[in-house]
């Protein structure tokens, strides 16, 4: 038996399911829209839009979810700055003590995004933020370390788990590369679903669409992967987590790729392949997070 | 910097009486369970079950009995934090709230402590809870506040057969060698020490004489530190970045004029 199962559980449970799910979506949207400003079309500028939209609402939710969750929340600063002395606390080592830094950061540079697109609309009339768009220098430099650093949020919940004790967490070194494809797959999906009903223009819902088939095939095979980097430990899956995770297997990566690829045509029901993604997304975090819970 | 100090609690001489249970909760003042409405646990004599936030000493009661129940054995153990040498908790907690000691032992301050419980799954014991009064995560101080003014922990000074023993680590590991070569001589041969050298997490300042596997007692056998995780997840990571990356770019730039 591996020496996991003699530990305590930390008891992460729906806000904490929430944070990743949410993180992941805020950190993907971010990274995608990015890459999709820097070598995408023109045209791809309202999907750009949304997505910086949608990183910084999001991110300020996992904030107040990661708050609310803590035993004593008016000290979530202790996070940050050392409450006895002031100075800053960082520890390379523990992935939750960068991770904190890294979700104010990006909290920073997913806000410089947020009002640049507000100007850039016109509904925030002042012409200095219009800098903070690309291809304004400083408009590249505030995307490309906030598009950094929405990666390692989309990935370092998956690490942080991986460097505790608890069965399955502690017992593969998959979860972060499995959360941050996760995290890829469905903020494509989100900008797929928002940007079809928001003026995206067809190509690069298209462009999307062929994104999220292929992420898809590589969180299948990660998924795959994962359970079988936990050996004898994934017998614990040997039940509804087991079965939830089929689900995610079969409902959210292969139904949305076979409705991608046998799609005839546009139809009343395109939503069901994204909404399926994003579902399989969170019910990922929920079998991971719940299932070594119990244990 | 003191010299480091510990517990060796040897099993063979514990008979269960809960003393240092009841001696370390009131000396830290920790509050009863449920409210002081007792709970039973149903299948033991052990009612205490755990070491959690409120429970920083707990005797396990290891009761094996054949199904007739016509033979039987009882192994008790009084459990405690181990001050791990190389201590889990220590390295995980992002707040600084857990520190290391000059006596070599390992304390949280609970007023640092925001309650995150990343600590409570990295320990490889499962030693750390939430103390529901304060909303931080708690666990045995080896009594900080008495060794500071020259005494004993209270579950050492309470234990009336000597199976807590607290010293400096030095002394304890002579005196562990002893009882080793003293319960060998009289036939016991299967006593072993768990977690006296370094081996283990850098050496236990709390360490044990087991006549019986870790895994009876509910110890870990192989307890390891959780960032031995860290390089290889973020190496993965890493890979997983650029691939998505790569994916990316590539879906962007190229969009072959027509539907796919």
């Amino acid at each position: 038996m591996s020496s996991t199962f003699f530990t305590a559980a930390p008891h992460w449970r729906w806000l904490i399911v929430a944070y990743f799910f949410l993180g992941g979506l805020a950190g993907g949207s971010y990274f995608l829209a990015t890459l999709m400003d820097l070598f995408g079309k023109s045209e791809d500028r309202p999907l750009v839009r949304l997505a910086y939209l949608i990183a910084f609402p999001a991110v300020c939710v996992c904030g107040l979810l990661l708050t609310v969750d803590l035993g004593r929340p008016e000290r979530f600063w202790h996070m940050l700055v050392q409450a006895q002395t002031f100075r800053p606390m960082i520890k390379a080592y523990s992935p939750m003590s960068i991770g904190s830094w890294a979700l104010l950061l990006f909290s920073g540079c997913a806000f410089l995004s947020f009002v640049a697109v507000l100007a850039e609309r016109g509904w925030l009339p002042w012409p200095p933020l219009l800098r903070l768009n690309p291809p304004a220098p400083l408009g590249r430099l505030v995307t490309a370390v906030g598009a950094l650093l929405g990666l390692y949020l989309a990935g370092y919940t998956g690490v942080l788990l991986a460097v505790t004790n608890r069965p399955v967490w502690a017992d593969t070194t998959l979860l972060g590369l499995t959360f941050l494809i996760s995290a890829a797959s469905t903020s494509a999906a989100l900008l797929i679903l928002f940007g079809s009903f928001g003026g995206g223009s067809r190509d690069g819902i298209r462009a999307l669409e062929r994104l999220d088939a292929s992420v898809l095939v590589l969180e299948g095979l990660a998924i795959a992967a994962l359970v079988a980097s936990l050996g004898r430990v994934a017998m614990v899956w040997l039940n509804g987590w087991g079965l939830l995770l089929a689900g995610v297997m079969l409902g959210g990566i292969g139904l949305p790729l076979l409705l991608h690829w046998r799609r005839p045509s546009r139809d009343s029901r395109w939503w069901i392949g994204p909404a399926l993604v994003l579902l399989g997304g969170l019910t990922l975090r929920m079998v991971v997070v719940f299932s070594s819970d119990g244990l | 910097m003191a010299e480091p100090m510990g517990f060796f609690t040897d099993t063979t001489v514990c008979i269960g009486c809960k003393a240092c249970e009841v001696a370390c909760k009131e000396w830290n003042q920790l509050p009863a369970t449920n409210g002081g409405h007792g709970t039973l646990s149903g299948d033991s004599y052990d009612n205490t079950r755990q070491l959690d936030g409120i429970h920083w000493r707990h005797v396990k009661f290891i009761e094996q009995f054949s199904p007739d129940r016509s033979q039987g054995r009882w192994l008790m153990m009084s459990d405690v934090c181990k001050h791990c040498v190389r201590a889990g908790c220590l390295e995980v907690c992002p707040t600084g709230a857990i520190i290391r000691t000059e006596f070599d032992t390992v304390v949280i301050q609970s007023d640092m402590c925001n309650g995150c419980r990343d600590c409570i799954g990295a320990c490889p014991f499962g030693v750390i809870g939430v103390n529901p009064v304060s909303g931080t995560a708690q666990k045995c101080t080896l009594c900080y506040d008495r060794m500071k003014v020259g005494l004993e922990p209270a579950c050492a000074k309470a234990c009336p057969t000597k199976s807590i023993n607290f010293g400096t680590i030095v002394d304890l590991k002579k005196m562990a060698q002893a009882r080793m070569g003293q319960l060998q001589q009289t036939g016991e041969t299967r006593a072993y020490l768990y977690g006296d050298d370094e081996s283990m997490l850098g050496g236990l300042n709390s360490f044990y004489l087991l006549v019986d596997k870790p895994q009876v007692y509910g110890l870990p056998p192989d307890p390891q530190l959780p960032s031995r995780n860290l390089k290889a997840s973020a190496v993965w990571s890493v890979v997983g970045a650029v691939v998505v990356g790569l994916m990316s770019v590539f879906s962007f730039r190229n969009r072959g004029g027509g539907d796919v």
